[in-house]
């Protein structure tokens, strides 16, 4: 089983801050983690690598620095890791970062891929569907539980708002993680050993013989204007009492506002 | 203070560290209450390597000292003395192996243990044989390839949670301290049953029961050394282990002083943070003192250990008595300096102070470690002369 977990470097802080005047986070003085969604996207791989045998890759696209992340999961029980980086790569929105994970991830080889349901820095939750979609593959996202794993095929429970979907699959499969599906382990002193000395296999844009007008900026449908934190009204009324006497009073508000 | 720790060792530092605070602080005060095994916490110290750090590389360890299990021991006894109780009492229970096995038994225990896959115990004392090892009763009798053992180990750590047992018995009453014998034996074995888990005033996560065997037989080869050197094997094995517990009294200081300080910050007495009375400072300031003091004491005598020094019994009782001691203290004023706070269970500083009570209690008592060093001093004055 040859799987592949997708990684993304992300600032560690709850409250992300922006610099107003070129509408980009703040990144100085705030310390760098794995994406927590794709902690438990590697303790899957690891869990399916324990279950059925294989080997587990771990990949990210980023700057050199991103290579701590890379190292992390090495020490965590990760076989190998790859890093793309390049120039090019810079700017990239959900569509051009999937396009070029999935050019990688073709020129390696998965039956498996791995990624975290969304990354808390960007919030989107596209790129695992995205990547999915250029690999032309089948993909289950939102996996709460892995049920089974057999040489060919693979049962998972999909979380739902109201419950969850039980979907099977053939491989190769795109499985996108939600936190309840497992306990990330914590690193072994091995595992930091092999870290040190691991060797990051890094590739270009070239390596993966990606198209060069899909990646980056250039490459990016869609383009940042403007980030900005909503604004905080403070002028909210919250009414207390029995439910008639908030009916009541809302029905009071709703009169003076002149809206009824 | 900086101690030189090597790459490796900051490395094992740190990844004890974050087990402590992420998988024991959160737990501990339930297991104190409970007196559950912390079975999830020891799967994540085998996943973690911890178990092997002590154990030869060829035996599936990591091939390290007295120093790495010293530093690691703190770190957990930062958090919780009962689970590094559990953790510790896994080396002590594996020294007798690891010092006087057979190649045969090595292979044949060493890779479980530093997998973290079977726990040991290790069984020295009983109900007339404590601090007075020759005080021993449980009898091993040799009978064509068995030996069958009878008689009742007391306060056993581990107990009935260990797999494997190493454990101290006469073989031949007669030569009286050259009678005893080691021996290890393994859970399931007819004959071996397990008495009443004790209910304690402190490590109370960690599990203490009785051993009994009752015509146990095991096979010859699980013989320790050889007949008569079992009290060599035991006396070996606590100058191996006591800089542990040294090391848990640094680790359990450690916390509750940190408690004291966050909360001499917070609280504020007569308009101002109680840490800006000199009393509190003065009190912070002793207790920092002899916390940093036991620390260079243990690691220095942990790296003489690992020195490959041959006698250490007198620096080991020294790492053992003074770091624990001073852990009584510390954790004590660290209750005083939190006052009715400190005494009540929403604070970890009174389960601290409970559990630092054993260190200056178990593995030879500290008035027993003033004889050990005591004796040291006698026969050293005496080879001046």
């Amino acid at each position: 089983m040859k799987i592949i977990v997708c990684i993304k470097q992300v600032p560690d802080t709850a409250e992300v801050r922006i610099n107003p005047e070129t509408n980009t986070l703040i990144r100085d003085g705030v310390p760098s983690i794995i994406n927590p969604y794709d902690m438990h996207a590697i303790e899957a791989g690891l869990h399916i690598k324990e279950k059925a045998g294989g080997n587990v890759t771990v990949i990210t696209m980023g700057p050199p620095q991103a290579e701590t992340a890379l190292r992390e999961a090495i020490s965590m029980g990760v076989d190998s890791a790859v890093l793309l980086t390049d120039r090019a790569f810079a700017g990239s929105d959900t569509w051009a970062t999937a396009y070029t994970l999935a050019k990688a991830i073709e020129y390696l080889g998965a039956d498996i891929i791995l990624c975290g349901k969304q990354a808390i820095d960007g919030d989107t939750a596209q790129v695992g569907p995205e990547i999915a979609e250029f690999l032309d593959i089948p993909h289950i996202s939102y996996i709460r539980k892995i049920d089974e794993i057999k040489d060919n095929k693979i049962v998972v429970q999909r979380l739902m708002d109201d419950g969850y979907d039980v979907i099977e699959s053939s491989f190769p499969v795109l499985l996108t993680v939600v936190k309840e599906l497992n306990v990330p382990r914590l690193p072994s002193i091995k595992g930091k050993m092999a870290a040190k000395k691991a060797v990051i296999q890094k590739m270009n844009a070239a390596d993966i013989k990606a198209d060069e007008n899909c990646l980056g900026l250039k490459g990016s449908p869609t383009q940042v204007r403007n980030i900005f934190a909503p604004e905080v009204k403070k002028d909210r009324i919250m009414l207390e009492g029995t439910t008639e006497e908030k009916v009541t009073a809302l029905v009071n508000e709703l009169m003076r506002l002149k809206c009824l | 203070m900086d101690y030189f720790l090597s790459e490796e060792q900051v490395m094992i530092r740190d990844l004890a560290r974050q087990i402590a605070e992420e998988k024991i602080v959160p737990v501990r005060a339930e297991l104190d209450e409970t007196g559950e095994f912390p079975w999830d916490i020891m799967k994540v110290l085998a996943q973690s390597d911890l178990f092997g750090l002590f154990i030869p590389e060829e035996y599936g360890g990591l091939g390290k000292g007295c120093l790495e299990l010293s530093i690691a021991v703190e770190e957990l006894s930062r958090a919780c003395l009962g689970v590094s109780t559990t953790f510790a009492a896994n080396a002590l229970g594996t020294y007798p192996l690891l010092l006087f096995g057979t190649d045969e038994q090595k292979k044949k225990y060493l890779p479980d243990i530093a997998a973290g896959k079977r726990l040991v115990a290790f069984g020295l004392t009983e109900a007339n044989a404590g601090s007075d090892a020759g005080g021993t009763q449980t009898t091993a009798r040799l009978e064509g390839n068995e030996y069958i053992i009878n008689g009742t180990k007391q306060w056993i750590t581990n107990g009935g949670e260990a797999e494997v047992y190493t454990i101290i018995a006469i073989t031949d009453r007669s030569k009286g301290p050259r009678g005893a014998s080691a021996f290890v034996v393994e859970k399931g074995t007819p004959g071996f049953t397990f008495g009443k888990k004790e209910n304690k005033m402190g490590i109370r996560a960690s599990a203490t029961t009785e051993l009994i065997f009752d015509n146990c037989r095991i096979p010859r080869d699980n013989i320790i050394g050889k007949e008569g050197m079992g009290f060599v094997v035991a006396m070996k094995t606590l100058d191996s282990s006591r800089t542990g517990v040294g090391a848990q009294g640094v680790g359990v200081a450690q916390g509750a002083f940190e408690e004291a300080v966050k909360f001499a910050k917070q609280r504020v007495q007569f308009g101002h943070p109680v840490i800006t009375f000199q009393a509190v400072q003065h009190m912070l300031a002793d207790m920092a003192t002899s916390i940093e003091a036991s620390r260079a004491l243990v690691y220095a005598v942990a790296r003489f250990i690992d020195s490959g020094a041959k006698d250490v019994s007198k620096e080991s009782a020294m790492s053992k008595l003074f770091a624990t001691d001073v852990a009584m203290k510390v954790t004590t004023d660290a209750v005083q300096v939190m006052g009715g706070s400190g005494y009540m269970k929403e604070y970890p500083v009174e389960k601290m102070m409970r559990d630092a009570k054993i260190l200056q209690i178990y593995e030879g008592t500290n008035q027993i470690q003033r004889n050990v060093i005591g004796q040291a001093l006698i026969k050293e004055f005496t080879k001046k002369k």
